[in-house]
Parts: structure tokens; sequence; C-alpha cells
């Protein structure tokens, strides 16, 4: 147990740091640079990232085991596609009845992330990297929080970006992306870091 | 072995399937939520690519924002001018209660004969505007001509002829992208055809003097209309005269009495009865309008009133 325990925070931490999704994976860079305008939204597409990662993580590994047990391995991604999206669609419709508020706070980036490749990419990392059930849900929650602290720390430059001179050529998108790969750059800096 | 294979991928994919696909159902059926008609009947429209182009969270989040009326129905750009007009269709039923409007270019176009320059440019308006002296018109408020507001318009209801541009009411579903782009300011939304519609189409704020200078059919702000105006809806701000909507009953006084003939009944100047018998009639093509300017210029405005319209009605009888 104590062996699994640092298993685990060496699972988390590589998550959100040293292999975080957006800045060393480039996965889910649509949300990435769509809702990163406001802090505010930004950290609900997080949580409501974080959410589903989790979820789709916990509920993709039985689904894994089915396919392996069928030796259907190669049908990974389409089925946790299609897991996924009707998992989305399940969790839009369960908070909409049940928890308005939280359907308030995040139901309107729920949609987004059914085709969010971050989601997906998760998924298939843990079936590559055979986690155990445990790990998959660890590393599905933790890879959303690295994903929000990417989005939080974005969206908090971009807001000061946006009263910022710069050349008109690269208002707006190009100076985004730009600051995205300083950034990222800047989290290439953890890619040392072993906790083993 | 390799069929069996195929078989059981797509077995085992079915029976996945079928399986979210009822849970899916059920769970419908058992969290069901009362949704506004009209924001799914939006949503229905709109081509459900979640792009973020409106700068609402995804397709749903616009179509609530357009079913609350906090949105235009037109900021679908991937949808483009047949979503937009399908969901001017859906908001348009169910917005019986609000009256219809229509954009309004309050210009006549008579300013195209004053130029004070020749302007060799970007053909937009908003260029236009930027240079010294903003535009070729010699008149400061006049309509450019040069089209932004047909650029601007997703349902190609507005179209520069003449010099001028001109709104087909038929088309026009009052998304105001022409107003907000006319660097001159001179289109405004009016209600249409609720009653007679009236439209003084003049934005010009010089003053008589001046205005007669630039322009054949200005308003020169004589505030003859807003006088005779039995229900005290025309006022004069700043040298023109305004109808306000509200009190407006579209009986026309101010149309037959404005000594330019520019004030307009359901898009027409009409005849004028009582006041001038001799100018009615005579309505001859073209030659006034030259020596009209010059003679007009130095006199004071009152003593001109009944001799400009015989001039006017060349100008406007095109119209």
């Amino acid at each position: 147990m104590g062996f699994d325990f640092a298993n685990l925070f060496s699972v988390a931490l590589g998550a959100i740091l040293v292999n975080n999704f957006i800045f060393s994976q480039f996965l889910g860079i649509c949300p990435f640079m769509g809702v990163s305008k406001k802090i505010d939204t930004a950290a609900g597409m997080g949580i409501a990232v974080t959410f589903v990662m989790g979820l789709a993580s916990a509920i993709c590994w039985p689904i894994n085991e089915l396919l392996l047990h069928f030796d259907l391995a190669f049908m990974q991604t389409v089925t946790f596609i299609l897991v996924i999206a009707a998992l989305v669609q399940f969790i839009e419709m369960f908070l909409k009845k049940s928890m308005p508020s939280l359907y308030e706070a995040l139901g309107i980036y729920l949609p987004l992330i059914t085709t969010n490749c971050a989601v997906l990419g998760v998924v298939l990392q843990n079936t590559q990297n055979s986690y155990d059930f445990i790990t998959s849900v660890v590393y599905g929650i933790t890879g959303g929080l690295g994903f929000m602290l990417a989005i939080v720390i974005f969206a908090s430059i971009r807001e000061r970006l946006t009263f910022s001179e710069c050349p008109k050529a690269f208002e707006g998108f190009p100076i985004a992306l730009m600051t995205a790969g300083l950034v990222a750059l800047s989290f290439m800096g953890f890619s040392g870091l072993k906790v083993f | 072995m390799n069929f069996t294979t195929v078989i059981i991928a797509v077995v085992v994919l079915a029976v996945l399937g079928a399986v979210f696909g009822l849970v899916l159902g059920f769970a419908a059926k058992v969290f069901a939520v009362e949704v506004d008609p009209k924001e799914e009947a939006v949503l229905g429209c709109l081509p459900g690519a979640n792009c973020g182009g409106c700068g609402f969270a995804g397709c749903s989040g616009y179509a609530a924002a357009v079913a609350k009326g906090q949105a235009p129905v037109n900021s679908c750009a991937a949808g483009g001018e047949a979503v937009a007009a399908q969901i001017a269709e859906i908001m348009g039923v169910s917005a019986g209660a609000m009256v219809k409007q229509i954009a309004q270019v309050h210009c006549t176009g008579c300013g195209q004969n004053y130029k004070q320059y020749e302007y060799v440019g970007l053909h937009d308006c908003v260029a236009a505007s930027k240079v010294p002296g903003g535009g070729d018109l010699s008149c400061s408020y006049g309509c450019l001509g040069l089209g932004s507001c047909e650029k601007a318009c997703p349902f190609d209801a507005i179209h520069v002829i003449d010099g001028v541009a001109v709104v087909d009411e038929e088309k026009c579903k009052a998304c105001s992208k022409c107003v907000d782009i006319c660097p001159r300011h001179i289109i405004t939304l009016e209600p249409y055809k609720t009653k007679r519609h009236v439209t003084i189409p003049c934005s010009s704020h010089d003053k008589g003097v001046d205005a007669r200078k630039v322009c054949d059919n200005g308003c020169i702000g004589c505030s003859i209309c807003a006088k005779n105006c039995p229900k005290e809806a025309i006022t004069m701000v700043d040298n023109l005269a305004v109808i306000d909507y509200e009190k407006c009953i579209g009986c026309g006084i101010c149309a037959q009495k404005c000594p330019r003939k520019l004030i307009t009944v359901d898009g027409k100047v009409p005849e004028v009865k009582p006041a001038a018998p001799k100018a009615a009639p005579a309505a001859q093509p073209a030659a006034p309008k030259a020596e009209e300017a010059p003679k007009a210029a130095p006199a004071p405005e009152a003593p001109k009133a009944e001799e400009v319209p015989k001039a006017e009605t060349a100008a406007e009888t095109k119209e």
C-alpha cells in the first residue's frame, strides 16, 4: 500500500506538472484557447474537464477490460469516443435535473468537452500505461487538475494581455499563441522532476 | 478467425451503443427538464458545430441567449444567412407583440452631386471616413455610398443605388449590423408599416444656408414640419427635424408642408395639394437643379419656402 501511494503521487505529480496535458502533450488546445479569456470561465471549464476526465477514466477502465477480454484492443479509440460522448450527455442530463446550480456553473462547458481530445487522451494513456482502476482515476482527475492549472494561469495572463499594447499584427490570437508557447517552455522546467 | 473478430467487434460496439442509447433514452425521460420551446427550436436550426464563434459557449448557450432575447439572431457565422433567417423566423413569430422594424437610411443621396474632392482609395465608407474631410462628400452628414453597410448586411437587404444606400424592406431583419458599421451614423431602426411610414431621410445638422450649398433637398432646419405636426411628434435637434415614432400617427402633414420635399410617406414624397398649386404639376427633369443652388444660398430661409419646391420636384420624382 505504501508503494501504491508513492506510485499514485508520482502519477499525480506527473499528470499535473511534468506531463501537463496542455503544455507538454498539447491536448485540449481548442478549449484552452477558446475559453481562456476570463479567469472565471476558465476555472469553470477546468472544473468541468476535471470532472469528466475523472469519470471517463473510471467508466472506461471496465470497458477496456471488456475489450481486452474479447481481444479487441484495436477498437479502443472508437469505443472510447462513444463512451465519452454518451457519458457527457448523461452527466449533462443528470446535472440539469438534480444539481441545477452546478449545471449552471459548468453546464455550458460540458457539451464542449464531448470532443475534447484531452479526455480521450487521458483514457487512451490509461490503457497504454496499463494503469489499474485506482491509478486510472487518479491520473484522470489529476490530468484534469493540470488542465485547470494551465487554463487558469493562461487566463490570468490573457486578462492582462488585453490591456497591454502589442503590435497590431500580433493582437488577439497570435499573441495568445505566443504566450502559450512561452508558458509551455517554462513548464518544460518540470521535465526533470522525478519522484520514484 | 479474422472474420469472427470483425463480427465480435461489431457486436461489442453495437451492444455498447445500444446500451448507451437505452441509458440515455431512459435518462432523458427521468431527468427531463422543462426547456423553453423557442430555445429548442433555435438550437435545432444551428449547425451544432459548437465553434464558439458567436461568443457563447457552444450552440446551446447561444440558443438560450437568443431565446431570452439577449443575443442577435445572426451571430452564427457558421450557419450564415440561412440559419439567421430561420432563427429570425422563429423569434419573429414568437415576438409577435413587438413592432417590426426596418433600417432606414437618413439620406437621399442628393449630396453625391456636390463633392469636395475626388476620393481615390479603398471602396469602403469606413476607410473613406478616415481621410481628411471625412470622405468626398461636401455634406459632412450624407451617405458616402461606398457600401460598408452592403458588405455588413447578412441578409443582402441593403444596397447602394445611385450613390446612396437603400434598404430592401422585405429582406431587412432589423439586425442593426448596418447601423453599427455606418461611419456617418445615418442609419437607424424605425417601426415599419404599423401605420403609414413617415420618415425624414436626412441627417444634416448643418444650418439651412450650409445645407443648401451641399445638397438639393436636405433638411434646412426650418421647423415648418415641427410647427405643423398635430401630435407634436417632430422635434428640432440641432437644425434637423426628428420624428418621435411613439407620437407619430402617420398623417403625413409634415410631408405636405416640407418646403424641401424631403419628408416621405411610405417611401414617396406626396403631391402638394393646397399650398402651392402651381408648383405641383410642373415636374420638369434635371434643369432647375443647377440654378437653384447659387440662388438659394444668399437669401434667408423664410421667403424661399415657396420658391424651392418648384426646383425640387425634379430631384424627388426620380426617386
